[in-house]
Formats: structure tokens, sequence, C-alpha cells
């Protein structure tokens, strides 16, 4: 008898589960489960809407969309890598600045809550319509920091007396590789996009940094670790859970924001090609994935959880 | 004399060389954090000094050469202008109630399935929570399309249809953003469930078993003691939702939301409309106009930020965000 009651209320509570996520089950399953049937459905289709009544038929065209979006179309191929390849170049570069920030910003220093505000300012002015006109100021600004690699080469050697082709090249017969001058070099012309992309990821980084025990510091300290063993054997050990939250974040962010969007959109509304669309659509996201799967896979192996 | 008395002792005793050594290294190290922060603030803060530069500039300013941050003549005329042709004050009603509406929305559903996820058992469960961490990890463009075409001719079950007789088109209205949010997929809903549920499950259970032995219901609960207890998560869920859909474009630009109630998309125009309207006709000085239009945009939401950003960093520390 006893038992049986507590069954009840056991699938009560069940119940109440199911009431309270009910709203979202519903949206996901209405809007994102069908969205992805439909948008595998169209890559394969011809669509055509129905202007005045609003309906859409579809002709089922096999592969076509998809060897014409490889085969033929101008821009697609070379758009997709360039998103990839400023992916790969940022997402490193995003994680550590931002963990560097927010080591800087976790210790205790005056005015520490107005630089905080300042450093997570990029993230309100983070639209695109904004974006454009700021990205036109700071290059009126600052000239050099905010511009692209080649405008920064261009200045150089023709007004400004510094001549930063001078430096690469003394770097370069040093015997420092070519490709990882060019990282640096494209590493410093984009700081902008760099810092104005780290703003979340320096919140959640402080925020780890604030998780960690302290007892931990100062075991470190009584066995006598310098700043950078510690760094290395006890503050970044125990981020590297949110070194994973923070790449999803980042990989995921920068490709809601990259040409291959754009794209997509454009062909979609501007060219009315629904189906070519869907198929920009499905084939980034699934090239999205696939790296998130192998990024989140090689972090993981080397992750140390504490608890 | 005194001096190279002391440099004496320094240089004598190793324990105050030691000392003054440590000294000057700790000195090094803070020149050095205080020269980084201030140059990241400063390429931060940038263009937003540029942009106000811009916008009180004179046209004899725009073109001298001299002019760098302080401009010679000053004017209030780039706001005047494009506070008129942004419609401003009615339009930034219209999106404040449309954004604030939304954020509330958001809160309430996001909450109550982080609550569900977090604090019941059901079969299912795990699947399910996998299913909002992929609803974070699809990018929005691959569900654009099928957005579209469901609100362009919406007909939920047939139920429109028996109605109404035929389904209505919610293009260039903004129903079809409170249908998603209402329903939990709104803008990174998916991250706003993750927030609140992580926070959820860092509360101690003995609040709501205290509650149950007390006879208070689960949903007197939940709204009486969880979410009174939930501002850190709300705080940031509050910040970031505001932010983000004041600042988005995509779904505004995808269900053709009409620039009245989107003063972000007004933006885009404003531009054109200072030189068709105005006969502005130099694309320089029209771009001081732009500057002038987007700070006024900025506005609202930076003083929202102002006023909210001390509990939103201590927020999402505590929140457990990152849990």
């Amino acid at each position: 008898m006893k038992k049986r009651k507590r069954l009840t209320l056991l699938q009560k509570r069940s119940l109440h589960g199911y009431l309270f996520i009910l709203p979202w089950l519903i949206g996901f399953i209405a809007f994102y489960v069908r969205s992805l049937i439909m948008t595998g459905q169209f890559s394969f289709s011809n669509l055509t809407v129905d202007a005045i009544n609003g309906g859409f038929q579809l002709e089922n065209v096999g592969f076509a969309n998809y060897i014409y979006a490889f085969r033929v179309h101008p821009s697609f191929k070379q758009v997709l890598t360039t998103s990839v390849a400023d992916m790969v170049i940022d997402v490193p570069l995003i994680i550590f600045f931002s963990l560097f920030m927010a080591m800087m910003l976790n210790r205790k220093f005056k005015g520490r809550s107005i630089v905080r505000a300042i450093f997570f300012l990029p993230v309100i002015l983070n639209s695109s319509a904004i974006q454009a006109a700021m990205d036109l100021s700071a290059t009126m600004m600052a000239g050099g920091i905010s511009s692209q690699a080649a405008e920064v080469t261009a200045t150089a050697s023709s007004t400004i007396a510094f001549d930063i082709n001078y430096l690469m090249n003394m770097f370069i017969s040093l015997g420092i590789p070519g490709a990882f001058m060019d990282y640096i070099v494209q590493a410093v012309s984009r700081i902008n996009d760099i810092i104005s992309a780290s703003g979340v990821q320096i919140v959640i980084f402080i925020a780890a940094l604030q998780s960690i025990p302290t007892s931990m510091y100062e075991v470190a300290k009584i066995e006598g670790a310098t700043a950078y063993e510690t760094f290395w054997k006890v503050t970044f050990p125990m981020v590297m859970p949110h070194i994973i939250t923070n790449v999803v974040y980042t990989i995921v962010d920068s490709f809601t924001q990259s040409e291959v969007v754009d794209l997509a959109y454009d062909v979609a509304f501007n060219q009315m090609n629904y189906g070519l669309s869907s198929v920009f659509s499905l084939v980034s996201t699934i090239v999205t994935v696939l790296i998130l799967m192998l990024v989140v896979w090689f972090i993981q192996k080397r992750t140390f959880y504490y608890n | 004399m005194n001096l190279i008395k002391r440099l004496n002792t320094f240089i004598h005793d190793p324990f105050e060389m030691k000392i003054l050594m440590n000294k000057i290294k700790e000195l090094f190290v803070l020149i050095i954090r205080i020269l980084i922060l201030v140059g990241v603030g400063y390429v931060i803060l940038s263009p937003l000094i540029g942009m106000l530069v811009n916008a009180i500039s004179s046209d004899v300013d725009a073109y001298n050469p001299m002019v760098f941050v302080l401009p010679q003549f000053p004017t209030w005329e780039r706001f005047q202008l494009a506070w008129k042709r942004l419609d401003y004050l009615p339009t930034m009603g219209r999106d404040l109630l449309y954004t604030g509406s939304l954020t509330l929305l958001q809160l309430l559903i996001c909450s109550m399935v982080g609550y569900g996820f977090a604090r019941f058992e059901f079969p299912l469960k795990k699947v399910l929570f996998a299913m909002v961490v992929v609803m974070i990890v699809i990018p929005s463009h691959t569900v654009m399309l099928p957005f579209y075409l469901t609100f362009r001719s919406f007909d939920p079950f047939g139920i429109v249809t028996a109605i109404h007789g035929a389904p209505i088109n919610l293009m260039a209205t903004v129903w079809p953003m409170y249908i998603l949010t209402a329903l939990g997929c709104g803008i990174r809903s998916g991250l706003y469930i993750y927030i609140f549920n992580q926070f959820f499950r860092g509360l101690p259970k003995e609040i709501e078993e205290a509650a149950f032995v007390d006879g208070c219901g689960v949903w007197k609960t939940y709204f009486k003691i969880m979410l009174r207890n939930a501002s850190p998560a709300i705080i940031t869920v509050t910040v970031f939702s505001i932010v983000w859909q004041f600042n988005d474009t995509f779904y505004a630009k995808l269900f053709l939301i009409s620039e009245n109630v989107v003063i972000s998309k007004k933006i885009a125009s404003l531009q054109a409309n200072i030189a068709n309207l105005d006969k502005v006709l130099d694309p320089t000085i029209q771009e001081l106009y732009l500057d002038a239009g987007v700070l006024l945009i900025l506005l609202p939401i930076v003083i929202v930020y102002l006023i909210l950003q001390k509990n939103f960093i201590e927020g999402v520390e505590r929140s457990g965000i990152v849990g």
C-alpha cells in the first residue's frame, strides 16, 4: 500500500516535469525537428513559392542542387573554405586572449568594475548594422591597427617611417617559418575582430576562475611553485572544461556570422533559389557540426574533471 | 649622500637586495598590466570615440586633416537630423516594448523549461536535454527557410483554415517572433534554458522539500520560491536577451518585421534617407549622420547595460553558467 502511494507521487512528479518543459517540447518538435526535415527535403527539390496564396510546390530533382553547388556555383566552395579558415585562425586566438584577459580582470584592482564593463561592451555593440558603421569609424580612428593585413603593409611601405616588412624579413631570416609569421601578422591585424568576439568568453572564464578553490593556490605557493608553473599546473587544468564551453560557443558564433549565412540568405531571398540555399545551409551546418565534434573530442581527451 | 648610503646597504645586505628586486619586479608587472588593459580598452572604445567625434563634427571639420578627436566647430545638427529621420522617440518606444515583452517571455518560458529539466525525473530526460544542446549548436540559418515558409502561410493543424478559410500570412508582423519565443525557440532560447538549468541544479533541494511538507504545490513552489531565488540567473538572461533581441537583424529581416518596430533595421536605410530627403550628397558627410544615428540607437541599450552591469557579472559568476 505504502509502495503504491510512493509510485504515484513519482509519476505525478514526472508528469509535472513534462508540463514544465511542454512549451519548449512543442516548439522544438513543431519548429526545429520539422524544419530540419524540411531543409533536408528542400535540398533535393526545386521549390516554387506561390506568391499569392503563400503555399509552395516541391519538385524532386535528386542531387542536382548539390552538384550545382559544388561544381557550377562560382563562389560557394570558396566562401565555405574562407569561413572555415577564418574560424581556424580565430578560435585559438579568441580562447587564449579571453583566458588571458579573464585572468587579468580577476585580480583585485581599482576601477575593476569599470574595466569589466568596457570589456563586455563589444557584445552589446555586436549587431551587423551597427558593426559596419563601427568598422568604418575604427578605421578612421586608428588607421593601422584595425585595418586588414594588406592595409597594414600598404601604409607601412608608403608613408609611415616604420616598415613592418623590414621587421618581418628580419624574423624570417632568423629562421622563423614564414607561415608562422603570416599567422602572427594576421592575428595582429585582426585584433579588433578578436577583441570584439571575446566578450562572452571573458565573462565565462572569469566565472570559471572564481570557481577554483583558493586552497589550491595556497598549496602551490607553499610548495614553491612559480606563477608560470601555477598557471600550467593549477589554473589551466581547472578551466579546461570551460575551454570546451567557450570553443563550442566561439565556433557556433563565428559560423552564424560568417559569409556562408549571407550567401545562403542572398540565394534564398534575392535569387529565389530555395533549393540551392538549403544545400548551402545544410552543408555548412554539417561542416560546423563535424568540426565541433572533432574539436570537442580532441579537447575532452585531455580534459581533467575536478568533480 | 643618504641615497648612496642606502644603496650601500642594499648591495651588502642580500635580504634587502631581494626585497628591492621584488619591488622593482612588481612595479614592472603593474606597468605592463596597466599598459595592456589601457591598450585593449582603447581598441574596444576607439570606434565609439570615433563615432562620437564624427557625430559632432561640422562639414569643415570632416575635411580638415588637422582635426583629430577634438572638432574645431562642434555641432548638434547631425543628431537633430538623425533623430528626425529615425522618427526616434516613437520608433524607439515601439522597439523597447517589443524587446522588453519578448525578454519577459524568454525569462518565463526558459526558466520554466530549465527548472523542469533540473528538478524533475521523467523518461527520456537525458535525450531531451541533449536536444536543447543541439538547439544551441545548430546555426539559425539552417532552419530559416522552413521558418519563413511556415509563417508565410501559418496554419497549425489546419485550425486557421477551419476558422479563417485560408492560412494567414504572418510576414511583416511581429507574431512569428512572439510565437517562436513563447514556444522556447526564440533567439538563443537554448542557451537560456541551459543557464537556468545549471542554476536551478545548484540550488539546495531542501527549500523545495520544506515547501512541499508545508503543503505548497509544485507551481506555487516554482513561482513563489524558486523564481525569487533565481535572481543571478534572471539578471544574466535578461542582459543577454535584451542585448541580442535588440541587436537582432537576422530574424527581423527573415520575417520582414517593419523597421518601425525594429530600430536596428532602420539604421540600414538612414544614410539613403538622408541622402534623398535632405539632399546631403557627399558620402563623407552622410557617414557623419549615420554615426549620429548609430549612437542614438545604442543609447538605451548602453544605459540598461550600465545599470545592470555590476549585478550582471556577479550574476554570471553565481549563476553557474560555467558548471
